[in-house]
């Protein structure tokens, strides 16, 4: 399965290096987009010193800490956002009828290597964050366990998005809301939000698991909410635990399904 | 030579005189009904309207999309005016309404691109068909757009302000002149918003694939168009020149309109200024691809 994936993949990535300077223009324009974001933060930051009690440089290890899983997704898993455009084209009979998973061939539909950028961008501010903050080593074995969360996080928000366009054929956009909204909703730190919004992206829709419950630990700080301790070490098991009803979910998608037989 | 009595003629054919009288079938099929000018562009604004009105599901999706993001960006702004209360000349409720009326306006000003079929049009070689039509392209689009915009606006820009209004409380203008210079400002930037997209769109003429041009389009109509962070607090030159730039007229001078901040005319004849630059450029370029389209018989 995993040698079917990138073999899709390369096949793929082949397809679109038939066109170089294309090619390496995305490249540069997928990392001045992604770059957008990072403007922002600075152009509020030129403005203050702490938002909600977090400075600059923490603010950028959030963003970071969210955006590299999510890039990560955006590159290898966002695919799957296409279910509906296969739907109302008809092509989803043909990826049923190959002897390959559907997930696996619509994650790697029109794989767009060119999202590169995007994941080097959000690498680089990371890189920053973590170098400037001069961060307790001792607590940093955490960040790879936090971006492997959000890499599960996100493909799981998305695979559960690719399900739900089996009903929502026609408004595929509403998925949006979950997906860039989550990496927009996990850039900031959480203090700025409100109380009854931070606990339904940690305890429905486990968000907050993607960066900022084990942020904190990296930062060595309190949660301004006051939730118990041991929450930021419940990422991975929050990961799983959003899995299992998107695998559900994509498994019923798939099964009830109904060509328009044409 | 005699022309043949009308008594052999039969009705249900066209005539055979080469100067049929008006009302006959020949006459119909020969004469161009054309619209008067002003009641065609009504018409295709009218078009563009129910064009878009057929897929209200989308446009509500996009209103969803567009509410929620509002909600997330209204925190990151009452966080920062908390820290820095009157930033930009705005109180708290006026950054909150400056979120949701930025996010209301997506929609409408087409602010992630597109909206214009042109660049499939221009690679299918259809364009050629819109070239020869008895009315010029970039009128022809600029009224089906003002149509779309209209259709946008009411579909994806009211819901995010209710939404605002519901949640968080936003400022509405009470006097009627506000609003009628809001509107203004609003039409305005329609128009501009189009004119650049036009001119985005007709580059495809020359560079095949318009993804590049899209992407770079995309930085300016976001981000230097005052839609994610206002213009006011760029530091210190930066402000004072994205603000006179032609995206500000999109989205940052129409917000001040409605926020009732700045002067009224001058922000009015800054906007009309890009909109005439725009459309300017826009009929020169149009002049440009109907020298450079090729249609190859057949």
């Amino acid at each position: 399965m995993v040698r079917t994936y990138f073999l899709l993949v390369w096949t793929w990535t082949r397809a679109s290096a038939a066109y170089p300077a294309s090619f390496a223009l995305m490249c540069v324009l997928g990392f001045v987009t992604a770059a957008l974001d990072v403007a922002v933060i600075l152009v509020i930051f030129a403005n203050t010193t702490t938002l909600a009690g977090f400075s600059r440089d923490e603010v950028l290890f959030l963003y970071g800490a969210a955006a590299l899983p999510f890039t990560i997704c955006d590159t290898f898993v966002s695919n799957i956002d296409r279910v509906s455009q296969h739907i109302k084209a008809g092509t989803l009979d043909t990826v049923l009828i190959r002897p390959v998973s559907a997930w696996v061939q619509l994650t790697a539909d029109r794989f767009n290597a060119n999202r590169i950028g995007r994941i080097l961008q959000a690498c680089l501010v990371l890189g920053y964050a973590v170098a400037a903050l001069g961060l307790d080593w001792e607590r940093t074995w955490m960040i790879p366990v936090m971006v492997l969360t959000g890499v599960v996080i996100f493909s799981a928000l998305w695979t559960l998005g690719g399900a739900l366009q089996f009903v929502l054929t026609d408004a595929p956009e509403v998925i949006s809301s979950f997906t860039y909204g989550g990496l927009q909703l996990t850039q900031y730190p959480f203090s700025i939000y409100g109380r009854d919004l931070v606990s339904g992206v940690t305890y429905v829709l486990p968000l907050a698991f993607v960066n900022w419950q084990p942020g904190l630990y990296v930062l060595g700080r309190d949660d301004p909410f006051g939730t118990p301790e041991f929450l930021r070490f419940l990422g991975p098991a929050a990961a799983l635990v959003l899995s299992l009803p998107a695998a559900l979910a994509w498994r019923q998608g798939i099964r009830h399904y109904r060509s328009t037989g044409s | 030579m005699p022309s043949p009595t009308p008594a052999t003629h039969n009705p249900c054919l066209p005539s055979a005189n080469p100067c049929p009288g008006p009302g006959t079938l020949r006459n119909r099929a020969l004469t161009h009904r054309r619209c008067k000018t002003i009641p065609l562009y009504a018409r295709l604004v009218r078009y563009g309207f129910r064009k878009h009105a057929t897929y209200v599901g989308a446009a509500l999706a996009g209103a969803f999309t567009n509410s929620v993001f509002g909600i997330l960006r209204a925190y990151i702004l009452i966080a920062l005016w908390q820290a820095r209360p009157g930033l930009a000349g705005y109180d708290l409720i006026d950054a909150v309404t400056y979120c949701f009326i930025t996010q209301a306006f997506i929609g409408p000003m087409q602010l992630f691109g597109g909206g214009l079929g042109i660049p499939e049009r221009i690679r299918s070689g259809d364009i050629a068909l819109d070239l020869v039509r008895p009315a010029s392209l970039q009128l022809w689009s600029l009224a089906e757009d003002l149509g779309r915009a209209l259709y946008l606006f009411i579909v994806r820009g009211l819901p995010p302000m209710f939404v605002g209004a519901a949640l968080f409380g936003i400022f509405v203008p009470t006097d009627p002149g506000h609003w009628l210079a809001f509107l203004t400002g609003f039409m305005i930037a329609a128009v501009a918003s189009f004119g650049w997209r036009y001119l985005v769109a007709l580059s495809v003429c020359w560079l095949v694939d318009d993804r590049g041009v899209a992407v770079l389009s995309l930085v300016f109509t976001t981000f230097m168009s005052g839609m994610m962070v206002p213009l006011h607090i760029f530091p210190g030159w930066f402000a004072d020149l994205a603000r006179s730039l032609p995206w500000a007229a999109m989205v940052q001078l129409p917000t001040d309109l409605y926020l009732g901040k700045g002067p009224v005319l001058e922000t009015l004849a800054l906007q009309a200024f890009w909109a005439a630059v725009l459309l300017g450029l826009g009929a020169l370029g149009t002049r440009a691809i109907r020298h450079k389209v090729v249609i190859q018989g057949g």
